[in-house]
């Protein structure tokens, strides 16, 4: 049966892992490299890193460090990070990605899935997508360059507008991110994953919020979603990856089981 | 010696680099007349089989491939090509491995077929030692070769397919060996360990 998967985020700046509060305040986690294998080892099933100024830097994050990943992790990775253009991602894959991911630029150009998914295939596109929930009026926000709190806005896009257009236009899987619950530990937001879930055929990992073992029982039981993306429970050390895949083994959950 | 066979795919590094930390470190080559030089190969493959298919017969590889007596292993895509016939793009593959490569009837499941999954069915082979079923591996294909004499180990994922093929000195891999952990480790180990009668 096919496992659901838990996938450590790994947010760089500079050369090194950092984790803010509500995508804002970042402090220094942990060198890359050791973070990436400590995970890989403790049994995550893929891992994410992205590289959070590149985008409002205007910039294609650093290719040295993706390398040095695809040498010593055995486990498939995703990188993220001011990828505009066909011949961006073809320099992170080839340097081993497995998958690269896509926020803002396909914000400002929805096209680049099109081309992406027609160079490279599908499996190879992800989607990222920052939604905010305004109480006020109810409605699931996209926002675009969450990397800085100065430079981070709303678009022209509803959540589920958003979604259904990157589907259309040949994403592989998207990783929603509940901006509300982000580093916050509170849990994962099902109202809006789950009405995602409904919508979205292809692969969908949850992001924001993850704080309890229960937290990921929850959101693979009640919002059907395939992967659970999380960070400071990671980096903080309150969850550990192998205790995580025991727990959601007696939950009936599907995961890989390390040994 | 083991030769990686370069035909233009992205996915050349992954692989290399998940036999160097075996300690073995392959050769990337990109010419059909270097492969007799090797003890055994590796066949690469990501992207769409049409296009792929092409670049082998345009580069010379067809005749080399056939004529090798030596173990050669396909991985992903690089397996599918060693069959028959595939149905993505309605072509004939290299005929190394007996069968049809089909889209995988998924059922009611997304596709493509990506992530972590066991293996049942498994038979005793060189390239099968230390494997059970309760080790996941890891996906990531739409098409898929269907189960026949040459199947190793079985996939299921809506339907049953060929997750490792054999057949003489060919053999083939669908999932992602270089991205599946200790088990991924283990069977690239078996391919440098396998030696044919």
């Amino acid at each position: 049966m096919l496992s659901k998967r838990i996938i450590p985020c790994l947010d760089v700046k500079n050369g090194q892992v950092v984790k803010g509060v509500k995508f804002k305040g970042h402090e220094v986690v942990g060198d890359i490299l050791e973070l990436a294998q400590l995970y890989s080892e403790a049994g995550a099933d893929e891992l994410v890193f992205y590289e959070i100024s590149a985008s409002v830097e205007k910039r294609l994050l650093d290719v040295n460090w993706v390398s040095n990943i695809a040498k010593h992790i055995d486990i498939p990775f995703c990188v993220a990070g001011g990828i505009k253009s066909v011949a961006d991602a073809a320099k992170v894959l080839e340097q081993g990605a497995d998958k690269i991911s896509i926020n803002s630029p396909a914000i400002a150009r929805p096209q680049l899935i099109k081309e992406l998914h027609d160079e490279f295939g599908k499996q190879c596109v992800v989607v990222g997508i920052d939604s905010f929930y305004d109480e006020t009026t109810g409605d699931y926000l996209v926002y675009q360059l969450t990397g800085d709190p100065n430079a981070s806005s709303r678009t022209r896009y509803k959540t589920q507008q958003w979604v259904q257009m990157v589907q259309d236009l040949g994403a592989g899987e998207i990783v929603l991110n509940c901006m509300n619950q982000d580093g916050v530990r509170n849990g994962y937001d099902n109202a809006q994953l789950s009405l995602i879930r409904r919508m979205c055929d292809i692969p969908l990992i949850a992001s924001g919020g993850a704080g309890t073992m229960h937290d990921f029982a929850d959101v693979f039981k009640q919002s059907e979603v395939d992967g659970a993306l999380a960070a400071s429970v990671f980096h903080k050390n309150i969850i550990d990856i192998g205790q995580l895949k025991t727990f959601l083994n007696e939950q009936q959950v599907a995961v890989r089981q390390c040994n | 010696m083991i030769a990686i066979i370069n035909t233009g795919c992205a996915n050349i590094n992954s692989v290399r680099f998940a036999f160097e930390r075996l300690g073995v470190t392959p050769e990337v080559i990109t010419d059909p007349a270097q492969l007799n030089h090797f003890e055994r190969a590796i066949l690469p493959g990501v992207g769409h089989a049409k296009v792929a298919m092409e670049r082998l017969k345009q580069g010379g590889w067809q005749q080399a491939i056939a004529e090798y007596e030596r173990p050669l292993m396909g991985i992903c895509l690089g397996m599918q090509l060693l069959c028959d016939h595939t149905d993505e793009g309605d072509i004939s593959c290299l005929g190394m491995i007996p069968g049809n490569v089909e889209l995988l009837d998924v059922g009611k499941l997304t596709s493509p077929h990506m992530g972590w999954n066991n293996l049942a069915g498994i038979k005793p082979h060189a390239l099968t030692k230390g494997l059970d079923e309760t080790q996941q591996v890891y996906f990531v294909h739409s098409f898929a070769h269907k189960v026949n004499n040459a199947t190793l180990v079985q996939g299921e994922y809506g339907s049953q397919f060929s997750a490792i093929v054999a057949k003489d000195n060919y053999a083939g891999m669908q999932f992602h060996p270089e991205r599946s952990a200790k088990v991924g480790a283990r069977l690239l180990q078996n391919f440098i360990d396998w030696q044919l009668p």
